[in-house]
C-alpha cells in the first residue's frame, strides 16, 4: 500500500493573511505530503467537516494572534466529541509562551511559533502521524 | 456483506471518505469493498469539468453545485490537482472556491492528486466515482487539471463533459484545437463579464460549426459569470437536456461501456505492474534479465515476452 499522508491547512478568522499558511502548505506538498488548502475565514465546525471529507492525518491551522484561542480549543473539542483523536493536530502563529502550554493541555500536538523552520513541521509531522 | 461498503450505502461521510482513501492507496480492502458497491452504481449522472487553467472551473462547480441543490439534488465533487513529480506531493486548492459548500450535509468534496498516472486522472478516480455513486449522490462532478497540464482522460470517466474557456487573446482557440473538441459536449465560456466576449462565443460556435464529431446534436456555446451567477441556471439545464439526450440514444450505454473498459486497462495495468515489478516472485527474475539486455545477451523485446510467457502460464 501507498500511503500519503494527507494534510489539511488552514487559516480561521477574519483577518486576511494566509502568506505563512501558504508557506507551510508548500513546504509540506515538498515533503512528499498532499496538502488541502481551505484558505480564509474557516470556522471550527467547516475545519473538521472538511477534516472528515478528505480523510486528513493531520489539521495543521495558521493563526496570528491569540485572538483564536477559543477557535482551537473549539477544534480540540469537536476532535473529541466525534472521536477523531487520531488526526494530528498543529497550530502555528504568534503565539504567547503562557498560551502554548493551555494549548497543549487542550490537546493540540505540536504548536510552532514564529521563526520556526518549515523543515522542523515536516519533521514533527512524520515523527507523530499516526497512519 | 462488507462492513466499510454497508455504511457506504447508507451514505455515512466518514465511511466514504475512509474507502475513498483505501482506493486511493491501492489497498486490498478497497477491492473487496467494491465488490460490494459497484452493483449499487449507474444512477449517478457524472458530469466531467475540464478547460483552461484558471478558468473558473471550481467557482462554477460550486455555483452549478448551488443549483442542484436547489432542485434538491445531492452532490459529490471531485477535484483533481496534479501531484508534483519532483515530490510526490500535491497542493489541493479547488476548494477554497467551494467554501459555501463545506456545511452543507448533501454535499461531499474530496480533493485527489494525480499521483503516478500520467493521464491526468488518478486510476482511483473510477473508484471514488462509483463510491459516491454507491452513497446516494445524484449528480457526481469530477473537476480535472487544465487542459495542457494533462491529457483529455476525462471523456472516459463523464456521462456530460463541460470544457469552460475564457475571454481573449484565442487561448481558448488554441484548447480547442489542441483535442478538445471531440471530448466537450457542451462548452462554457466563463467570466462573461470580461470585454471580448461575443467575439470568443463566436469564434467558438465556428468551431462548432466544423466540428463533425456527432451529427445528431450540435454542442451549445454559453456564457456565464461564476461570480455572481448569471448564466448558471440556463448551464444546469444544459447540462440536464444532455443527460436527456443520452438516456433517449445509444449513446448512453457506450459512454458507460467505455468507462469500464478504460477502468478495466487501468487495473490490468496496475495490477501487471505489481506482479513485475513489485512481488520478490518475479523480482529476481527482472532483474537478471535486465543484466542480460545490458550485457547485450538478449534483446528488450524477448525478455518482455519472456516475463509476460512466466506469468500468463
Ligand atoms: N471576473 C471573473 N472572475 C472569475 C469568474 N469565475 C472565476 N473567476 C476567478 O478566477 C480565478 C480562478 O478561479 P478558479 O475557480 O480557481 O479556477 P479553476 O479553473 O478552478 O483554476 P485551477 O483549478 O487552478 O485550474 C479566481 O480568482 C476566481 O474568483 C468569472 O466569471 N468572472
Ligand atoms: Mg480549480
Amino acid at each position: 500500500m501507498e500511503r500519503k499522508i494527507r494534510v489539511l491547512i488552514a487559516k480561521p478568522g477574519l483577518d486576511g493573511h494566509d502568506r505563512g499558511a501558504k508557506i507551510v502548505a508548500r513546504a509540506l506538498r515538498n515533503a512528499g505530503m498532499e496538502v488541502i488548502y481551505t484558505g480564509l475565514h474557516q470556522t471550527a465546525d467547516m475545519i473538521i467537516e472538511t477534516a472528515i471529507q478528505e480523510d486528513v492525518d493531520v489539521i495543521g491551522l495558521s493563526l496570528l494572534s491569540g485572538a483564536h484561542m477559543t477557535l482551537f480549543i473549539d477544534v480540540t473539542k469537536l476532535l473529541k466529541k466525534k472521536n477523531m483523536q487520531d488526526v494530528l493536530f498543529i497550530g502555528g502563529g504568534i503565539i504567547p509562551k503562557e498560551d502554548v502550554s493551555v494549548l497543549k493541555k487542550a490537546g493540540v500536538d505540536g504548536v510552532f511559533g514564529p521563526g520556526t523552520h518549515t523543515e522542523d513541521i515536516v519533521v514533527f509531522i512524520k515523527n507523530n502521524v499516526k497512519l | 456483506m462488507n462492513d466499510i461498503a454497508s455504511k457506504v450505502l447508507k451514505g455515512e461521510p466518514r465511511s466514504v471518505a475512509r474507502l475513498i482513501t483505501l482506493a486511493e492507496n491501492n489497498s486490498p480492502d478497497a477491492a473487496i469493498a467494491m465488490k460490494d458497491i459497484h452493483p449499487n452504481t449507474g444512477e449517478a449522472h457524472v458530469i466531467g469539468i475540464t478547460g483552461v487553467m484558471g478558468g473558473g472551473k471550481s467557482t462554477l462547480i460550486s455555483e452549478i453545485t448551488r443549483e442542484y441543490r436547489k432542485q434538491g439534488k445531492k452532490v459529490g465533487i471531485i477535484a483533481i490537482d496534479p501531484t508534483s513529480p519532483f515530490s510526490g506531493g500535491a497542493l489541493l486548492g479547488d476548494r477554497v472556491r467551494m467554501m459555501e459548500l463545506a456545511m452543507d450535509e448533501g454535499v461531499f468534496i474530496r480533493s485527489m492528486g494525480t499521483r503516478g498516472m500520467l493521464g491526468g486522472l488518478t486510476s482511483a478516480v473510477y473508484d471514488v466515482v462509483e463510491i459516491l455513486d454507491a452513497s446516494g449522490k445524484d449528480i457526481v462532478i469530477v473537476e480535472t487539471v487544465g487542459v495542457g497540464q494533462a491529457e483529455v482522460d476525462v471523456i472516459k470517466i463523464a456521462d456530460s463533459t463541460l470544457v469552460v474557456l475564457v475571454p481573449g487573446l484565442g487561448d481558448s482557440i488554441q484548447t480547442i484545437k489542441a483535442g478538445v473538441m471531440e471530448i466537450a459536449d457542451i462548452y462554457v465560456i466563463n467570466k462573461a463579464d470580461r470585454p471580448d466576449v461575443n467575439q470568443t462565443v463566436a469564434e467558438v460556435k465556428s468551431l462548432v460549426d466544423i466540428d463533425c464529431s456527432n451529427k445528431d446534436r450540435k454542442k451549445p456555446v454559453l456564457t456565464t459569470n461564476a461570480r455572481n451567477g448569471e448564466g448558471i441556471k440556463e448551464l444546469v439545464n444544459e447540462i440536464k437536456k444532455h443527460k436527456k439526450y443520452l438516456d433517449n440514444s445509444k449513446e448512453f450505454d457506450n459512454k458507460r461501456m467505455r468507462r469500464y473498459e478504460a477502468e478495466l486497462i487501468e487495473i490490468i495495468k496496475k495490477r501487471l505492474m505489481n506482479l513485475i515489478f513489485d512481488e520478490s516472485k518475479f523480482k529476481e527474475k527482472v532483474e537478471s534479465l535486465i543484466y542480460k539486455i545490458f550485457k547485450k545477451e538478449v534483446d528488450p523485446y524477448t525478455a518482455a515476452d519472456e516475463i509476460l510467457g512466466k506469468i500468463l502460464k
